[in-house]
C-alpha cells in the first residue's frame, strides 16, 4: 500500500493500538496534521501547551498501563516537551513523543525552528530516533513501542523531518523486529530465587518495601500473596501507592521523608528488607548508612543497574516482579501472622498514627480525608508537587494500582492538571481528582480550556494556602522562617479564572461545605470543576525527615 | 583509583558516540582516553575506553552502558590478558646538535622518525601506554612542540574471549 510518511506514521500507531494522542501542530508537522484531518481511528486532543501534551500522555499511560503518545512541532514545540519527557523518564513511564523536524536538506543549518531535539533528549529518553529515510518509519515506530513498553519502561522520542512526512513509501508494518542487543531479563534466576526464599524462611522480622515496579509489572496480587503468606508488613514508596491495599492491617503506608512513623521504624528494625520494584531513592532512604541497618536485603528489579546502585544487596534478583514473585511465593514457608514482629509493628501503628492538630481554619489534611470519604476511596488521584501532594499521599488511602498518579522523581509542578486530563481520557468513567497547590496549578492552568473543550470532568481540588507551601515549610524549619519569595498572597481569583475558562467553580472555606460541593462536582460529567479550598496557610507536612538524617529521626509536629 | 580498560561493542548508528560519551559525563565517570574504530563486522564499531574508578563504579558503568539500546557488548580488558597498543606522533624541537641524541632514543624505543624539518622532527611510536609515557618523558627535555596520542586500543589474547 502506497502511503505518505505521515499516513504511514498514523497507520503504524494504529497497529500499535494507539487510540488517542495529545498534541499541538506547527510548521514542521503540517503534513502530519493534514493526515490527521482525515484520520478516523485515532482521537487527537488539542492541548494549549506542549508540556500539557507530554504530561497528558504520561498520565494516560499511568492510569491505563498503555503507552501514551504526544505530538509537537519542531523547535519550541519540541523543547516544550522536554520537562514532560524528563518526568516520564525519571518515573519509568512508557511514552512516545513524536516531533516534527525541519526537512533533511535543512538539518544542521540553524534553519527556522530547528533544534537538535534528539541531542537535547539524549539523557532523558530510554532511546530516541532522528528518522532520515521515510521507508524506515514503520520499523522505527515498531521498535520505539517495543523499547518504551518492555523491560524498564520509559519515554522514546521520534524526530520526523517534514520532507519524510510527505515522501511516498510502500507501507507494510513489520511483524517482528530484530534487536539483538536489547533483551530485558524477565525471569529471575532460580538459584537467586531459592537464595531469597532461604533468607525469608530464616527471617524473624521480614518487611516488604514495594515501589513503582510492582505497578508497572501488574503484580499487586503476587505482592499480596507474599505479604500475607509470610506475614510481612508492607510499606510502599510514593510511586508504589496502590500496589498494596492501604486499608489492610499489614499496610504501613509510605516510608521515607514524609513517610509514616511506623513505616520508618519498621524499616529501621526489620531483619530482612524485601525491595520489590523500588530504587532506594534518597527521599526514601534518608541517610543511607542508617537505612535498614539491621536488615539483609533482597532486591527484585528488572533493571540490573538499579541493583547495588545505592545500597549493597545480599540477594539480587533481576527480573519482572510478577514472574519472580510467582516463583518465589511457592518457595517460601508460611509464617505466624501473630508473631512478635507483627505485634510490634501493629503497636507502632496504633501509637503513632498520622495526625494533625485540629482547630483554626480549614485544615488541608481534613479536606483530603473528607474527599476520601465522599469518593469512597475509588477516585483516581493525580497530584501536583508540594505539600498538597504529600497530604494526598498520606490522607487518601489507595487500594488499587494506578489510582495514585504523581510526579515522583522529577517533582514537576504543573504535572497534575494535564496528567489528570490524560487519566480521564483513558478512564472516562472514573472520578479523576487533580489535587493541586495554588502555586502548581498556575504552571499548566491553560489545560482547563482543553478539559472544557473535550468535556472532561476532572475535578481540580486546589488546597490554597497562598504560598509555595513546601518551600515555605523548608524555610520555616531549616532557614529561620525567612520566607524568601514564597508568598503568593496576590494569587488570582481561581473561581473567576476557572469560570472564564468555562469550568464549573466553587470556593470552600468551611469543612461542612465540602460534601455538598464535592457532590456537585461529582455529578457534573460533561465539564471540569475547580474547587478553591481556602486552607490554613502555615500548615506543615509531618512526619518530616530533615535532609541527611536517618529516617527514624523524624520531626512529627 | 584503578584505571580500567573496557571495550564497548556498539551498533554502528548515528549518535552512538555521543550516547556513550554523554553517559560517562552525565554520571560523573572520568574518561581517560577513548578510541573508536571499525571492526570485523561492518555493522559494529568498537570503542576502547580507559576510565578511572573503583570496582563499584566499573560495575555501574558496565550496567549503565548495557542500558543503551545500541550497546551490544561490554567487557573489561584490564582483568584478562590483552594486547594493548597506542600510537603517538610527537613533534620535537631538534637542531644539528640534538638530532643524533634524539635518533638514539628513537632507536631504543623502536620508534621512527617520519618527518624531518629545519628545527623539528616528528617521531612515530606504537606500544603500550607505559612505553609511550616513557618515550614522551625522554623527549621532553628537547622541547615537545605538538603531540597526539590515539588513546589505547586493546584486544584480548586468543582463548580469553569468545
Ligand atoms: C516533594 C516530594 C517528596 C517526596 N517524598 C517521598 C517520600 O517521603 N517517600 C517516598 O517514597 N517517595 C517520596 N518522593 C518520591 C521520590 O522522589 C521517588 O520518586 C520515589 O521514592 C521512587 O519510587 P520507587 O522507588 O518506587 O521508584 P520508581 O521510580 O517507581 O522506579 C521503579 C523501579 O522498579 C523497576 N521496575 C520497573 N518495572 C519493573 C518490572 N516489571 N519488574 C521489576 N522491576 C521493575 C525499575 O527498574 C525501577 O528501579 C517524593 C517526591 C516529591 C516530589
Ligand atoms: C517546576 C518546578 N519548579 C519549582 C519546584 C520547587 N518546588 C517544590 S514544591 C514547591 C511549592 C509548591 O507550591 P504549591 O503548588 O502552592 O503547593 P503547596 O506546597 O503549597 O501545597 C516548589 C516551588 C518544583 N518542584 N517544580
Amino acid at each position: 500500500m502506497e502511503l505518505t510518511g505521515a499516513q504511514a506514521l498514523l497507520e503504524s500507531l494504529k497497529k500499535e493500538g494507539v487510540e488517542v494522542v495529545f498534541g499541538l501542530p506547527g510548521g514542521q508537522t503540517l503534513p502530519l496534521y493534514d493526515a490527521m484531518y482525515h484520520e478516523k481511528g485515532i482521537k487527537h486532543i488539542l492541548v494549549r501547551h506542549e508540556q500539557g501534551a507530554g504530561h497528558a500522555a504520561d498520565g494516560y499511560a499511568r492510569a491505563t498501563g498503555k503507552v501514551g503518545v504526544c505530538f509537537a512541532t519542531s523547535g519550541p514545540g519540541a523543547t516544550n516537551l522536554v520537562t514532560a519527557i524528563a518526568n516520564a523518564h525519571m518515573d519509568s513511564i512508557p511514552m512516545i513523543a513524536i516531533t516534527g523536524q525541519v526537512g533533511t536538506p535543512f538539518l544542521g543549518k540553524d534553519s527556522f525552528q530547528e533544534v537538535d531535539i534528539t541531542g537535547i533528549t539524549l539523557p532523558i529518553t530510554k532511546h530516541n530516533y532522528l528518522v532520515k529515510d521515510a521507508a524506515q518509519i514503520p520499523y522505527v515506530v515498531k521498535e520505539a513501542f517495543h523499547i518504551a513498553s518492555t523491560g524498564r519502561p520509559g519515554p522514546v522520542l521520534i524526530d520526523l523531518p517534514k520532507n519524510l512526512q510527505v515522501a511516498k513509501i510502500d507501507f507494510k508494518y513489520p511483524d517482528s523486529i530484530s534487536m539483538p542487543a536489547y533483551k530485558p531479563t524477565y525471569h529471575g534466576h532460580p538459584k537467586q530465587i531459592a537464595a531469597a526464599a532461604k533468607l525469608i524462611d530464616k527471617a524473624e522480622k521480614p518487611m516488604i518495601y514495594a515501589g513503582g515496579g510492582v505497578i508497572a509489572s501488574g503484580a499487586s496480587k503476587e505482592v499480596f500473596e507474599l505479604a500475607t503468606k509470610i506475614s510481612a508488613p508492607v510499606t510502599t514508596t510514593l510511586l508504589g501507592k496502590g500496589a498494596f491495599q492501604e486499608t489492610h492491617p499489614l499496610s504501613l503506608g509510605m516510608l521515607g521523608m514524609h513517610g509514616t512513623v511506623y513505616a520508618n521504624y519498621a524499616v529501621t528494625e526489620c531483619d530482612l528488607l524485601i525491595a520489590i520494584g523500588a530504587r532506594f531513592d534518597d527521599r526514601v532512604t534518608g541517610r543511607i548508612e542508617h537505612f535498614a541497618p539491621k536488615a539483609k536485603v533482597v532486591h527484585i528489579d528488572i533493571d540490573p543497574a538499579e541493583i547495588g546502585k545505592n545500597v549493597s544487596v545480599d540477594v539480587p534478583i533481576v527480573g519482572d516482579v510478577k514472574n519472580v514473585l510467582s516463583a518465589l511465593n511457592n518457595h517460601v514457608k508460611a509464617k505466624d501472622p501473630h508473631s512478635e514482629w507483627v505485634a510490634q509493628v501493629l503497636s507502632w501503628k496504633e501509637k503513632h498514627p498520622l495526625c494533625y492538630k485540629s482547630g483554626g481554619g480549614l485544615k488541608p489534611q481534613a479536606v483530603i480525608e473528607e474527599i476520601y470519604r465522599i469518593t469512597k476511596g475509588e477516585a483516581i488521584v493525580v497530584t501536583e508537587v508540594g505539600q498538597h501532594q504529600m497530604w494526598a499521599a498520606q490522607y487518601y488511602k489507595y487500594s488499587q494500582p494506578r489510582t495514585f498518579i504523581s510526579s515522583g522523581g522529577l517533582g514537576t509542578m504543573g504535572f497534575g492538571l494535564p496528567a489528570a486530563m490524560g487519566a480521564q481520557v483513558g478512564m472516562p468513567d472514573k472520578i479523576v481528582l487533580n489535587i493541586a497547590g495554588d502555586g502548581s496549578i498556575q504552571m499548566n492552568i491553560q489545560e482547563l480550556n482543553t478539559l472544557v473543550n473535550n468535556k472532561l470532568p476532572v475535578i481540580v481540588v486546589i488546597l490554597n494556602n497562598k504560598y509555595l507551601g513546601m518551600v515555605r515549610q523548608w524555610q520555616e524549619l531549616l532557614h529561620g522562617r525567612r520566607y524568601s519569595h514564597t508568598d503568593l498572597d496576590d494569587n488570582p481569583d481561581f473561581v473567576k479564572l476557572a469560570q472564564a475558562y468555562g469550568a464549573q467553580a466553587f470556593r470552600v472555606d468551611k469543612f461542612e461545605e465540602i460534601e455538598k460541593v464535592m457532590k456537585k462536582a461529582i455529578a457534573k460529567r460533561d465539564c471540569p470543576t475547580v474547587i478553591d479550598f481556602v486552607v490554613e496557610r502555615e500548615e506543615n507536612v509531618f512526619p518530616f525527615v530533615s535532609p541527611g538524617q536517618a529516617i527514624n529521626e523524624m520531626i512529627v509536629d | 583509583m584503578r584505571k580500567h580498560t573496557i571495550a564497548v561493542i556498539v551498533e554502528n548508528r548515528p549518535g552512538v558516540l555521543s550516547r556513550v560519551s554523554g553517559l560517562f559525563s552525565r554520571r560523573g565517570y572520568n574518561i581517560h582516553s577513548l578510541a573508536v574504530g571499525t571492526t570485523e563486522d561492518e555493522n559494529l564499531s568498537r570503542m576502547t575506553i580507559v576510565v578511572a574508578g573503583d570496582d563499584d563504579i566499573l560495575e555501574q558503568i558496565t550496567k549503565q552502558l548495557y542500558k543503551l539500546i545500541d550497546v551490544v557488548r561490554v567487557y573489561e580488558l584490564s582483568n584478562i590478558s590483552a594486547v594493548d597498543r597506542e600510537l603517538v606522533l610527537i613533534k620535537v624541537a631538534a637542531n644539528e646538535a640534538t638530532r643524533p641524541e634524539i635518533q638514539q632514543i628513537v632507536d631504543i624505543f623502536r620508534a621512527k622518525i617520519v618527518d624531518l624539518g629545519e628545527n623539528a622532527l616528528i617521531v612515530e611510536a606504537t606500544g603500550d601506554s607505559e612505553k609511550i609515557d616513557a618515550l614522551e618523558n625522554m623527549l621532553k627535555k628537547y622541547g615537545i612542540k605538538e603531540m597526539v596520542r590515539t588513546g589505547k586500543v586493546s584486544l584480548a589474547r586468543s582463548e580469553e574471549t569468545k
